[in-house]
């Protein structure tokens, strides 16, 4: 009798599974009319986030942001460089990221994912037009030497909503990142010292004592949207991207600013009133993501005292 | 037809705004369109915009699809070529939205198994130059014949250091906004059946939005007045082209219109 019932509903389970393969889009339709989704979340709500800092002991500043299954890990490397002429009291930031392999089943080795380049560009645009970082802050000496930092991003699994988890570690990492104290030797180059010899060497100057934390202002954060008639799906997962095709990305800084609206095609059309849903959301997710944030340098900070 | 002047009546407060070309905010630059100019491609397109000139052509549908790719529909492959040097992540980016944008106003299952792919070729870029493409791309398909949804018109939006929105702005001025936009619309369809506009939750169908990318920062109230001013002179754009299938339809052969007829 048991045996009979467990085959019941395996071959229960089989049909759906068939079903949801076979129909995807059928198979959401009917989640929707119930405002579930398929993985147990409402429609607006987002998967647990977490963030670690540091977990990259080399890198001057990393961190790993989770979204879900969507992993994020961003590291930073400064490097000392001569200014352009026009700006010479400008660092610069070089930002890439990366999809290796191992992220999807998609990526395959020796091609590089379609959507990298992309969501490089994204990152950069959102990071350097919200102004969160004053590039004057990453100068050392005027006209002579200023911070390149290297910003690399690699996604360690791609879930869906890779931009938001890629800004909000890139985010996390810019506060995390501990400036190395440098000095200049005698033939005027810049070095870096390490903290017990910078103390010890009174003859050496240290060139930027005060500077070792970037004041961050205006952090950016996102929130992306999968639209579908007239349902708003919230931090959509991959498979939701891949059968939904009308992608929203709003970026938001903490000011309220708008930093992007990103829409690239598909099928929905937005109207004003869903832009309207979709910009009140993610402002209400920018100060979740504050938080989260928050509790993790006060973590780190614990941690350190 | 006269030139495209004062998209809007009421811009007395704007007016003493001056541009480097002497337009006002809401003026577009002349807009000319030709079809038909390649012998070899299904379907081709020119489309300047003031110095901006994109050609598009257009080759398909072939026979199967990509990896990766539904072969139940129709897949769509955009080539983005830039004026001078290398691919660079601009291009790839650009090349997305174009690809997605296309995608959406594709009748899809009509040509199942087959790839359509539509070459984008800059010739001269002097701002607006994602919109201006987008244009191009679809005056491109129209002449190749490809069943079409509706199509999509490109608009680029900028917004000043004080707050004002002009429209269609050069390279120069991209670089002074404080921000600008890129948006795409479909074009206001003309129905038999219902004489009225397609409403859809209170709003017409042209009002919804296909394509967006921003540059800059700017309070969202700004944004949507973007979207505003950009719908409104859409409209003009849309006419252009409805016109330019008009003519093509008569007489068939290589045909330019522009805005300044």
């Amino acid at each position: 009798m048991e045996t009979s019932l467990a085959q019941g509903e395996l071959v229960g389970e089989m049909e759906m599974d068939a079903y949801r393969r076979l129909f995807p889009l059928r198979f959401y339709e009917r989640y929707l009319l119930e405002s579930l989704r398929p993985d147990t979340r409402p429609l607006i709500q987002c998967r647990d986030t977490s963030v670690a800092l540091g977990p990259v002991a080399s890198a001057d500043g990393s961190a790993l942001a989770k979204i879900g299954c969507t992993t994020m890990l961003a590291g930073i490397k400064l490097e000392v460089m001569t200014p352009v002429a026009e700006s010479p009291d400008d660092g610069c930031i070089a930002i890439e990221f990366h999809m290796p392999p191992i992220c999807s089943a998609i990526v395959r080795p020796g091609r590089p994912a379609e959507v990298a380049p992309v969501i490089s560009k994204q990152l950069t645009d959102a990071i350097l037009s919200s102004g969160m970082i004053n590039l004057k802050e990453l100068s050392l000496i005027h006209g002579k030497a200023a911070w390149m930092a290297y910003l690399d991003v690699y996604c360690l699994d791609s879930d869906g909503s890779l931009f938001d988890a890629a800004l909000l570690a890139a985010v996390a990492a810019f506060s995390h990142l501990q400036i190395p104290l440098v000095s200049l030797n005698d033939e005027g180059r810049v070095v870096t010292v390490s903290a017990e010899l910078g103390e010890g060497k009174s003859s050496k100057e240290v060139v930027n004592k005060e500077k070792r934390k970037l004041k961050l202002t205006n952090i950016p954060f996102s929130l992306s949207f999968v639209l579908h008639k007239k349902y708003i799906l919230v931090d959509p997962n991959a498979e939701e991207e891949s059968i939904m095709d009308s992608l929203v990305t709003v970026v938001l800084d903490l000011s309220g600013r708008l930093v992007s609206l990103y829409k690239p095609g598909g099928q929905v059309l937005a109207y004003t009133s869903t832009l309207k849903d979709c910009v009140a959301l993610a402002r209400n997710r920018g100060k979740e993501l504050k938080k989260i944030l928050d509790d993790a340098l006060l973590d780190m900070e614990e941690d350190s005292s | 037809m006269k030139r495209f002047q004062d998209l809007n009546s009421n811009i007395i407060t704007i007016m003493d705004m001056e541009r480097v070309d002497g337009r006002s905010p809401h003026q577009l630059r002349p807009l000319s369109c030709s079809c038909n100019l390649l012998h070899r491609a299904h379907g081709s397109a020119r489309w300047s915009q003031g110095d901006t000139t994109v050609l598009a052509a257009v080759y398909g549908p072939k026979a199967g699809t990509r990896k990766n790719e539904n072969p139940e529909k129709a897949s769509i492959e955009v080539i983005w070529k830039p004026k001078t040097g290398q691919i660079g992540k601009l291009e790839k980016e650009y090349g997305m939205i174009l690809k997605r944008t296309l995608q959406s106003i594709c009748l899809l299952t009509i040509h199942p198994n087959t790839t359509t792919s539509i070459i984008v070729q800059v010739i001269s870029d002097d701002g607006s130059l994602l919109p201006c493409a987008i244009n191009a791309a679809c005056a491109a398909l129209v002449d190749a014949g490809l069943p079409l949804r509706h199509l999509a018109v490109g608009i680029c939006c900028g917004l000043t250091e004080s707050g004002f929105v002009i429209l269609d702005p050069t390279k120069l001025e991209e670089q002074k906004l404080q921000a600008f936009a890129s948006l795409v619309f479909p074009n206001s369809p003309i129905s038999v059946f219902s004489k009225g506009p397609l409403l859809v939750e209170g709003e017409p169908i042209e009002h919804g939005l296909v394509a967006s990318v921003t540059h800059g920062a700017m309070p969202v109230e700004d944004y949507l007045n973007c979207l505003e001013r950009g719908r409104l002179a859409t409209d003009k754009i849309s006419e252009i082209l409805r016109r330019m299938q008009q003519r093509f339809l008569d007489d068939g052969r290589t045909t330019e219109i522009s805005s300044t007829q």
